[in-house]
């Protein structure tokens, strides 16, 4: 969305652009590694904290390990008397796994609907465009919690909706990137050689855009989080007794002052978890941005 | 130019219908019977058939999208189930206090967050430029009720006291009676909204002030000053409207999580009550409130984005 | 020497530390001219920008001496350059279209300088003065116009009244009239050619064009790699160049005068007959006929808008609205490429305009060229190989360039590429839409060179489509001339260029630069 007007100094040494490349230069600003080494601490910890709270602590995610706000153990009890460290260790498996799955929903869907509207062209972008408007006159979790009103908190509505929602937002990306790409003469060949349409999109068009995706899965993964997280954090997301973040933090803010552990560990974990994704996101943002710049040189 | 306004508008009034019609059709996707469920298991047949006739649910689904939307226009947006009052008097009740807060939130980040942008483009790349862009990324990536959840930690609880973390006053009081309950929700918005602002004021003053004319301009001899107000800062108007009205329409759904965050008596909190109960007239009102509300400020944002472009503006005679 | 102008031992590298100019010295006189040419990516935008005292983003000086009129410009604070900018030393960009502030009227732009500066009379005289000077209205309507209200060539002339508003002692001009088509291009070089005599101006012409050198330079400074490797009068550089990269840039200057033998008269193998073509109220194409016969080669000449590259995407089928036929050997074909059989698809060929936008940036050389083969032939994985490295010898590309990407070809390398792609099916009929608009000069000549041989050896027919006239003698048979949407004038190149029939035939003819 953002086509930076680079400046016009001719640079003849600038090296030529390679494939794959795109990673490496993102991997030359800072806060890529930043970003890596927060989302990889988090990540460790969803998916190896169900497994490993048990083994440390000696208790499960619900079990009653000692009266309320006790302070033993590492970071002690919550109002019920569950382990906070074992509750936390635990909380981020779901929200991981239900924010990638919606992202992936979310790209995959997204990316098509671009592609198609961007190089199709004509009256199936403009009625493409057109729901796109639709959808986007919502803000997303308005119509997160639209769907729970009728259908109810369940995990698979969760993906569904986020990922859904993220779609059009993708599409408007894909479809920018595509009619950027379409417009060049190595389109035009393909079609003088009468390569099928499938093809175009796939073969010509995809691998001229995913500078532009790869931005935006670090971005909609950054999204994903904050929405799922919230929707449990209103209390409409992943439901009790469920160990989760979002949910943690609902649950023991009431006793904040008491037992600040319950809150601000999922509180940490979550921050670190989307500033991690979005920083990543960034260097892959300037990287693309940089790579522009090559090629208009 | 009034052509192009015209059809936007157009648009809008096109787009805002179809909202209408998925937000009434959620509901139809709605298991069971609502007069069932406002009587309970125990009513009669005689009774369901009363409301259901009460709620004209015994007629054909466009005659009740018609009543629906007929009620939009009337001001009768229906019955509550939980509350057994009308819908209108629920939201009335509330919907000044979340105004008071969205307006407040805007008045305070939309020149914050343009104000940053320039200066962070300004001093592209030095320390200053650095800092901003930073601070503003790592907190854009925040959810809301994360920094709502930090700034009670740090303001209100566990580090210093100083503004207290809830809202006492109960619905369709009026909120600003005790200012200091309306800080820390105020202070939340600024910040879920002002990075965006920040960035994107940054990003377009960064493209303009590398374009040509702006080169142009300084190669003419012009004033470093007359240079970004005259040359550079117009150009971002477009552009940067866009993203404010964006973000905008965004806190009328970012309203939602504070507001139930801080107890605030907004219609926030109401459409999260009447999620968890079900309470479907009552979503239905608030969602196309908030659609609504959405609309038409990128409406406006568009249209400020015509008045804006010269190119569009001399095509007046077409 | 008094020069008004004089930069000694001028060195100039990136932050990084790479250097963009080194050494580099020149002197302008007053009422002279001084040419400075380079290629692309030679430094002398940065020499010629250096003169106000401004370097671009990620520039910095690192030695030498900038002198106007006596000052030291590069000693002078940001507010001693600002005074200078503008008033004693002018600039005008290349792109007025992207120099021009879009949202202001030209007439404040314009004044803005004047006002800027400080003037003793009134700014709104001056500025209808300066309109004036440069052909232009100046009444009071015409100034409250936009940028995006005038033509390109209305816009150069706009940039150059801003420049000599504030009668400056020294003018750098960027390639005033790149983009420009060339009957502008000749109005604009009197109008600066007339403004710097009158005014006994010093002006640095910045340029790649030596034919627009000769029109218009005193002197020449030849740019190459950052440095200046020669320097003398315009006319000695012309005639007796003594470096071998000026020979190289003099060489590469098509000549009109050219000779080439005219083919006998054949039934034609390709044959656009009543093509039209519109969009809307805009008529592109008015019933243009035009033939290709076997072996033969038509130049088809016009300027930008003229329509050219549509009729040339018509014959090829990436234009389907188009009421006419195009016919290949005698028999019809559809208007949409999808429509036509793989033969005829295989026997008409189109090379794009720009090589940096015809080949997919992640597709290797070979897999690009290989895309033909495999829609258009049965041809078995090993075959399309083999045929692939067959064509890539063919224009003189060399296999070893085959796996490589289009980001590490040069501009030339990959018209080469596209060529191959062209012919790697063996075409009756090779379309070549501005092939060479896009290169550097010095590459030019070696694209133009190659398709000559190439036509020569495997004898096709091609319809060359090109804005420069001087290329007509060095590759056809035939000329055809378009001007808006109509064929004009058509003939054996020889009678075109000696005795043109069509006053915008004579008038392109007049406006193209020679040396």
């Amino acid at each position: 969305m953002t086509a930076v007007e680079l400046p016009r100094t001719a640079t003849p040494d600038a090296p030529p652009a390679r494939p794959g490349g795109l990673f490496r230069t993102a991997w030359t600003f800072p806060q890529a590694k930043i970003g890596t080494a927060l989302t990889l601490v988090v990540v460790l910890i969803a998916v190896l904290g169900p497994w490993l709270g048990p083994v440390l602590t000696g208790h499960t995610t619900t079990d009653f390990a000692g009266k309320p706000f006790k302070h033993d153990g590492v970071f002690g009890t919550d109002g019920l008397g569950r382990d906070v460290l074992t509750r936390f260790l635990a909380g981020g498996t779901t929200l991981l796994l239900y924010a990638v799955l919606a992202t992936v929903l979310g790209i995959v869907v997204g990316a098509l609907l671009g592609m198609v509207a961007g190089y199709g062209g004509g009256r199936l972008d403009g009625l493409l465009m057109r729901g796109n408007d639709v959808l986007l006159s919502f803000p997303q979790l308005v119509i997160a919690l639209l769907a729970i009103a009728v259908i109810g908190p369940e995990g698979w509505l969760l993906v569904l909706l986020i990922g859904l929602t993220h779609a059009p937002r993708t599409a408007r990306v894909a479809r920018q990137a595509t009619v950027a790409v379409a417009g060049h003469d190595y389109i035009r060949a393909a079609e003088m050689y009468a390569v099928p349409r499938s093809q175009i999109l796939l073969r010509e068009i995809l691998p001229n855009i995913t500078g532009p995706l790869m931005v935006e899965i670090g971005l909609r993964l950054t999204y994903s989080i904050g929405y799922i997280a919230s929707l449990s954090f209103l209390g409409l997301g992943i439901q009790p007794p469920s160990a989760d973040w979002g949910l943690m933090i609902n649950e023991n803010r009431i006793a904040l002052v008491v037992q600040p552990w319950g809150v601000l560990l999922p509180v940490l974990a979550i921050a670190a978890l989307t500033v991690g994704t979005n920083l990543v996101a960034d260097a892959l943002a300037s990287a693309a941005a940089g790579r522009k710049r090559e090629a208009r040189a | 130019m009034t052509g192009l306004i015209l059809r936007r508008l157009l648009v809008s009034v096109l787009v805002l219908w179809v909202v209408s019609l998925l937000v009434f059709v959620a509901t139809l996707l709605l298991p069971g019977d609502p007069a069932r469920a406002i009587l309970g298991q125990q009513a009669t047949p005689e009774r369901i058939a009363a409301l259901q006739h009460q709620l004209h649910l015994d007629l054909p689904v466009w005659q009740r999208y018609l009543d629906w939307l007929g009620g939009l226009f009337t001001g009768d947006l229906g019955t509550s189930t939980s509350t057994q009052g009308p819908v209108t008097a629920l939201i009335g009740d509330r919907i000044s206090a979340s105004l008071v807060l969205l307006v407040v939130a805007a008045v305070l980040a939309t020149p914050l967050g343009l104000g940053l942008g320039t200066w962070s483009s300004i001093r592209r790349d030095r320390a200053t430029d650095q800092a901003i862009s930073g601070v503003s990324l790592v907190i854009a990536a925040l959810p809301e009720f994360v920094i709502g959840v930090a700034l009670v930690v740090l303001l209100s609880t566990t580090v210093f006291k100083i503004f207290p973390s809830v809202t006492i006053t109960p619905p369709g009081e009026a909120v600003w009676r005790q200012p200091a309950q309306l800080v820390l929700p105020v202070l939340t918005l600024v910040l879920v909204v002002t990075p965006y602002i920040t960035r994107m004021m940054r990003a377009t003053m960064n493209e303009v002030l590398d374009s040509g004319y702006v080169e142009m301009a300084r190669l003419k001899g012009v004033r470093e000053r007359t240079v970004l107000v005259r040359h550079a800062l117009p150009h971002a108007i477009g552009p940067v409207a866009q993203v404010v009205a964006l973000q905008l329409a965004w806190l009328a759904g970012g309203v939602v999580v504070v507001e139930f965050l801080f107890r605030y008596p907004g219609i926030g909190q109401a459409l999260i009550d009447a999620v968890g109960k079900r309470d479907v007239a009552v979503v239905q009102a608030i969602t196309l409130l908030i659609a609504g509300v959405y609309i038409v400020v990128n409406l406006l944002a568009d249209v400020v984005g015509i008045l804006a472009d010269p190119k569009l503006r001399t095509e007046a005679g077409r | 020497m008094n020069a008004a102008l004089e930069v000694t031992g001028l060195a100039v590298s990136t932050v990084a530390g790479s250097p963009v100019l080194s050494d580099v010295s020149f002197a302008v006189a007053p009422g002279e001219v001084l040419a400075l040419v380079g290629e692309s990516g030679s430094g002398k935008t940065t020499a010629g920008l250096a003169a106000l005292g401004h370097f671009r983003r990620g520039l910095a000086v690192s030695g030498g001496q900038v002198t106007v009129g006596g000052v030291d410009v590069l000693s002078l604070d940001i507010g001693g350059r600002r005074r200078l900018r503008g008033s004693t030393v002018a600039y005008i960009p290349q792109d007025p279209a992207l120099s021009l502030n879009p949202a202001l009227r030209i007439g404040l732009q314009i004044a803005e300088v004047v006002e800027t500066h400080g003037y003793e009379g009134s700014v709104d005289d001056r500025v209808g003065e300066v309109l004036e000077e440069v052909g232009l209205p100046s009444d009071a309507r015409y100034r409250r116009r936009y940028p995006h209200q005038l033509s390109g060539g209305q816009q150069q002339r706009v940039g150059i009244a801003m420049a000599f508003a504030c009668r400056p002692a020294v003018v750098v001009l960027d390639e005033p009239t790149t983009g420009l088509d060339v009957v502008t291009q000749a109005l604009v070089l009197k109008t600066v050619r007339a403004l710097t005599a009158e005014h006994g101006v010093a002006a640095l012409y910045i340029t790649h064009d030596l034919a627009v050198v000769a029109e218009i330079a005193d002197r020449v400074a030849v740019m190459y790699h950052g440095e200046i490797v020669e320097c003398g009068p315009a006319v000695s550089v012309l005639r007796s160049p003594s470096h071998a990269y000026t020979r190289r840039l003099l060489d590469a200057v098509p000549d009109p005068g050219a000779t080439s033998v005219p083919p006998p008269p054949e039934d034609p193998l390709l044959a656009a007959t009543g093509v039209s073509v519109s969009y809307g109220q805009n008529v592109v194409l008015r019933g243009v006929d035009v033939s290709v016969a076997r072996g033969e080669c038509l130049l088809l000449l016009g300027e930008s808008g003229s329509g050219k590259t549509t009729l040339s995407q018509c014959i090829a089928g990436l234009t389907h609205s188009y009421s006419g036929t195009v016919s290949l050997a005698g028999t019809g074909l559809a208007a949409a490429t999808r429509h036509r059989t793989d033969e005829q698809r295989r026997r008409i060929q189109y090379v794009f305009q720009s090589p940096f936008s015809s080949l997919n940036p992640r597709k290797t050389v070979a897999q690009s060229i290989e895309v033909p083969l495999t829609q258009l032939t049965s041809m078995s994985r090993s075959e399309r190989r083999a045929r692939v490295g067959e064509v890539l010898d063919r224009v003189r590309l060399g296999r070893a360039l085959a796996d490589r990407l289009p980001d590490q070809l040069s501009g030339g390398e990959r018209q080469r590429a596209a060529i191959a792609r062209a012919l790697v099916t063996t075409p009756d009929v090779l379309v070549c839409d501005e092939v060479t608009s896009a290169l550097d000069v010095s590459v030019q000549a070696t694209i133009v060179e190659l398709l000559g041989e190439l036509r020569r050896e495997l004898g096709m027919a091609m319809l060359f489509v090109t804005h420069n006239i001087a290329l007509a003698g060095e590759v056809a048979d035939r000329i055809a001339v378009l001007q808006g949407g109509s064929i004009v004038e058509e003939g054996p190149v020889r009678t075109v260029l000696d005795s043109p029939s069509h006053a915008y035939t004579r008038e392109l003819l007049a406006a193209t630069p020679r040396l």
